[in-house]
């Protein structure tokens, strides 16, 4: 109990960034909030016990240059928080770029080892070319990733916002991910409600949200014949987009933390290394970016529900 | 007649692949490994298209595409750039500039980036 309090105050941030105590932003405003209290009683006592007002200026002033002091103190602890935060971000962000060029290189040269102009290739030599593909995918996605969080946290997420279907964009990451599914004996329906109409999102970044409700309730599904709904519905002005499953559930420990980053369930990170646990933070921002709004229900054993809403572009 | 096309790219691998892939499918290629040179053969061979990287030494893509388009010799040859920045400003900035397309490298394929040289071609 007593180290929540402490976390709550920020003592935790200050550990993370190793300021010292009297660096720390948060244990400075403690101080501060205690002299105060001190001087304005120390200053009534004087006025009581004394009545003269050079010693009540003296206290008065003293206790001044002593607060501005520690405000000064307050203020580096901050720019040096945020210097290190921005730091942080701008490594992972260059970090991230300067990996591009290289994976760029390698899929490119796979992509003429590939080709049948260069020449026939044998089927283990395809095979084991195509798992350097599959990797060199993982990492890009990865890199991508991690670039789209730097973007977010610096809030510059880069959307390129049109009209958007969203029952044709649902009905392509069906095909897409349909035979992931049967691999897990998961089936995918698609149910959408009467006329639905257009949003206005980025495309490829709303394909990608769908995606990862998807591809998390295949992955989810448990030991069991999975049924996934996807569900589309245009309703109060809003799209609705909902994804159904019978899966194994959040358990309610996990249930906060599901949109955080890098957040993954202990379930899933036992069994599979796969995964950053950086989906749906991303999709939270894109949504909220589109000005929607995305949340779940979820019940330990029988399943869970992800959901997304985005306000119609046109009027009825 | 085979179709001139100018590559302007620093890194020499993603150079190689590329000139590979367009001589594969027929394309006469010129090709410059700094900002400063592709200007040059810009003017030089008259492309029927440019592919473009932003990020280059001696002089930038952006520097190079404001040249092109300012001179009248090479104001009508179709850019593409393929870079690897992909921030919106830098999409913005050289589509306003008057780039045709932008493409990020890492999110394409060869026979992607292909696919929209002969689209740009055939507009």
């Amino acid at each position: 109990m007593s180290i929540k309090i402490v976390d709550g105050l920020g003592f935790k941030e200050c550990r993370e960034y190793n300021l010292g105590v009297w660096q720390c932003p948060s244990f400075l405003f403690i101080v501060m909030g205690a002299i105060n209290i001190a001087s304005i009683l120390t200053t009534y006592f004087i006025v009581q016990r004394y009545d003269s007002p050079e010693l009540v200026i003296v206290s008065v002033s003293a206790i001044s240059i002593f607060i501005f002091a520690l405000g000064t103190s307050i203020i580096q602890g901050i720019q040096q928080m945020v210097t290190i935060n921005s730091l942080r971000t701008e490594f992972v962000s260059i970090a991230s770029h300067q990996l591009k060029a290289p994976l760029s290189g390698m899929r490119w040269s796979c992509d003429i080892l590939c080709s049948p102009k260069t020449g026939p290739l044998n089927d283990k030599q395809r095979e084991y070319l195509c798992d350097v593909q599959d990797n060199v995918a993982r990492m890009l996605r990865l890199v991508n990733d991690l670039l789209d969080v730097t973007r977010i946290e610096a809030g510059k997420m880069a959307m390129d916002k049109q009209d958007v279907k969203l029952d044709k964009i649902a009905k392509d990451v069906i095909n897409g991910l349909n035979s992931f599914a049967k691999a897990n004996n998961t089936e995918l329906f698609l149910d959408v409600q009467g006329e639905v109409r257009t949003v206005k999102t980025d495309s490829t970044r709303i394909k990608t949200v769908i995606e990862n409700f998807i591809d998390n309730a295949i992955k989810y599904i448990g030991n069991k014949r999975g049924t996934v709904r996807i569900l589309l519905e245009d309703k109060n002005g809003k799209i609705y987009c909902r994804v159904q499953d019978n899966g194994i559930g959040i358990p309610e420990a996990d249930q906060k933390k599901i949109f955080d980053k890098f957040f993954r369930g202990k379930e899933i990170a036992r069994k599979q290394t796969i995964g950053t646990g950086l989906g749906l933070y991303i999709a939270k921002a894109a949504i909220e970016n589109s000005g929607g709004e995305i949340g779940f229900n979820s019940e330990e054993g029988k399943g869970s529900e992800f959901w997304f809403s985005l306000p119609a572009a046109e009027s009825l | 007649m085979a179709k001139k096309i100018l590559v302007v790219e620093d890194e020499a691998t993603l150079q190689k692949a590329l000139i590979e892939v367009l001589e594969q499918a027929e394309y006469e290629v010129a090709s410059a490994l700094d900002g400063e040179r592709g200007w040059e053969l810009a003017v030089e061979e008259k492309p029927d298209l440019i592919l473009l990287d932003i990020i280059l030494p001696k002089m930038d893509g952006f520097e190079v595409l404001r040249n092109l388009k300012g001179n009248p010799e090479t104001a009508k040859i179709p850019i593409i750039i393929l870079t690897n920045l992909s921030d919106l400003n830098d999409i913005q900035k050289a589509l306003d500039l008057g780039a045709n397309t932008y493409l990020v490298k890492a999110d394409f394929h060869l026979e992607d980036v292909l696919r929209k040289i002969e689209q740009t071609l055939t507009n």
